[in-house]
């Protein structure tokens, strides 16, 4: 490969190459060693391990449980983004930055404090609890940890493209006559909706291949609580390697439909942005 | 967030394109409350936990003999991980801002790929490879070289997870420096290694290290991929996080909420810093909502 446009800078061809080769190394053949193994394992064994009935449960908690986490996402981090951006209270500076907390805090220090606030006895958990909801230990448990590690990327999504819209727009809807909730309707709903769907696809993205924080509240009960990731760490523990790499590629093809689709979505997001 | 954010929006508008007060402040307790509810509660409880059998009994958890050898594995860890995908972040970015060829995009997105895999893969990944029953398995063996469930494969695992880190945070902001003044080095006669040093690390000197921190946050706080490789040996395999599951598990609750509020700390650490660098230099980061 050549430059297409020639440069007097020097340094493409080994900076190139490094870059080629750590990637190679480091991330491209691993991964490829991956669909090798599954290829190795012929047809019938890899439909039998991927699709076992434990494992299609798996599956069922890990994307319904992705999917719902995501939908709460997008209300929660819309409001969030929202206050963010237009209100002005005591300590927004302080609740903006908190809001990358699950970027930054460990997920196995997320779990363990999330089952603590969650379990029967815990700080949320004991008020829950007279009303009959089990929160922890139950697949409503995995929704909460979802939710907890996708809540930022929808906010962080939102938040610039509400603080790039024009109050001007918003003026002019008023002086034509329209009330708060039409406008919020019909002019800023549909500039943040290309952020909203992006936020949306990305939380998804990472509650589905979520590990740490979900394990420690899911209970993982096979067949009702347990996360397709936790699976594969079990077939692991029990050297079932077979069954490892069946799941681990059915998890990664849909990764990577997803990467694709948010790769998609973020050009529709940042084309719109330009174009507002 | 630029700066011209911080002239509040809430300010500067006028009545007519902003909510009734009743709606502002019902909107605001519910956003606040959201915050508090999944972020902060989750932050109280770890410190909660952690001192509910007081100072001593929190301190004497964590200069535990296997406590500080986890402390140490994690340190050592991040201390190989981090500067190899510094290396990285530096070439990769340097090749694809300063250049212009085909399929950069498709790299750029290959570079990403760490981030959309499930940290348990990311793991699984070098089992195969380096693993008894893995590819080079036998090979490791005969030559008694350990990879998987020792150190090395748990430093490989967190180099996975933590390689698009630096080079995410670098790349669009060498490219919105464009190459002008690298250009102009040349014309005077600069070596690139030197136009390298004195003309773009300059530039690019507070995105780096704002790269560097969100890369250090995750290498210390890994869990998915480095359980998988791990093994599990006290005071061997095991990094702060690792740790923490084990005396979790074994129903050691103060212990485990003792080591996790050091990585809680830490994450504060890296936000403030964060913070603080947004605040000081947002136009010499490219601070991106994907992370």
């Amino acid at each position: 490969m050549t430059a297409t446009k020639s440069s007097v800078i020097p340094g493409f061809g080994p900076t190139l190459g490094y870059t080629l080769f750590y990637l190679g190394l480091i991330v491209l053949i691993p991964l490829a060693a991956l669909f090798f193994r599954a290829a190795g394992m012929g047809w019938e064994q890899f439909v039998q391990a991927a699709f076992a009935p434990r494992v299609l449960a798996a599956y069922r908690l890990s994307f319904g449980g992705a999917l719902l986490a995501a939908m709460i996402n997008v209300v929660a981090g819309l409001l969030v983004a929202w206050v963010l951006v237009r209100y002005d209270f005591p300590g927004r500076k302080f609740f903006d930055a908190i809001v990358d907390l699950p970027f930054a805090l460990p997920t196995a220090v997320a779990g363990i404090a999330l089952t603590a606030i969650y379990a029967p006895n815990g700080w949320v958990g004991q008020f829950l609890k007279p009303l009959g909801i089990k929160v922890a230990f139950t697949p409503l448990g995995v929704v909460v940890a979802m939710v907890f590690i996708g809540l930022p990327f929808v906010v962080r999504t939102v938040q610039p493209v509400l603080q790039d819209l024009e109050v001007e727009h918003e003026e002019v809807a008023v002086s034509l006559g329209a009330g708060r909730w039409q406008i919020f309707r019909m002019i800023i709903l549909p500039a943040v909706f290309p952020a909203l769907v992006t936020g949306f696809a990305l939380a998804f993205a990472r509650a589905l291949g979520e590990y740490g924080s979900v394990i420690f509240i899911a209970g993982n009960m096979p067949g009702v609580s347990e996360i397709a990731p936790l699976l594969i760490v079990t077939k692991l523990e029990q050297y079932d390697y077979a069954g490892a790499t069946a799941i681990a590629v059915v998890m990664l093809v849909a990764s990577f439909i997803l990467l694709l689709v948010i790769n998609t979505l973020q050009k529709w997001h940042s084309n719109r942005l330009g174009a507002v | 967030m630029a700066i011209a954010v911080e002239i509040s929006a809430a300010r500067r508008r006028s009545r007519a394109v902003s909510e009734t007060l009743w709606v502002k402040g019902l909107l605001t307790a519910l956003g606040v409350a959201i915050l508090g509810l999944f972020l902060l509660l989750p932050l109280a409880t770890v410190f909660g936990e952690a001192f509910s059998k007081g100072a001593d009994a929190y301190f004497a958890a964590l200069v535990d003999d296997d406590a500080l050898a986890a402390i140490r594995l994690t340190l050592l860890v991040a201390v190989i991980a981090v500067p190899l995908n510094v290396v990285f972040g530096a070439v990769a970015s340097w090749c694809i801002a300063k250049f212009d060829f085909r399929a950069k995009s498709l790299l750029i997105t290959l570079i990403d790929i760490p981030f959309s895999v499930s940290p348990v893969i990311s793991g699984l990944i070098y089992v195969l490879l380096f693993g008894l029953q893995g590819w080079f398995g036998p090979w490791l063996r005969d030559h008694d070289i350990k990879l998987i469930f020792a150190v090395p494969g748990i430093v490989l695992a967190t180099v996975f997870v933590t390689f698009p880190f630096v080079a995410r945070e670098l790349i669009p902001l060498m490219e919105s420096q464009g190459t002008e003044e690298e250009e102009a080095a040349v014309v005077l006669g600069a070596s690139g290694w030197r136009i390298f040093w004195t003309v773009t690390v300059p530039n690019i000197k507070w995105g780096l290290l704002y790269g560097v921190l969100l890369c250090n946050a995750r290498a210390m706080g890994e869990f998915g991929a480095v359980s998988v490789v791990s093994g599990h040996v006290r005071g061997v395999t095991n990094t702060m996080p690792l740790h923490v599951e084990i005396l979790y598990n074994e129903y050691n609750y103060m212990a485990a909420f003792a080591v996790a509020s050091l990585l809680a700390l830490l994450a504060l650490v890296t936000l403030a810093a964060k913070a603080l660098l947004v605040w000081r230099f947002s136009r010499e980061i490219a601070a991106d909502a994907r992370q």
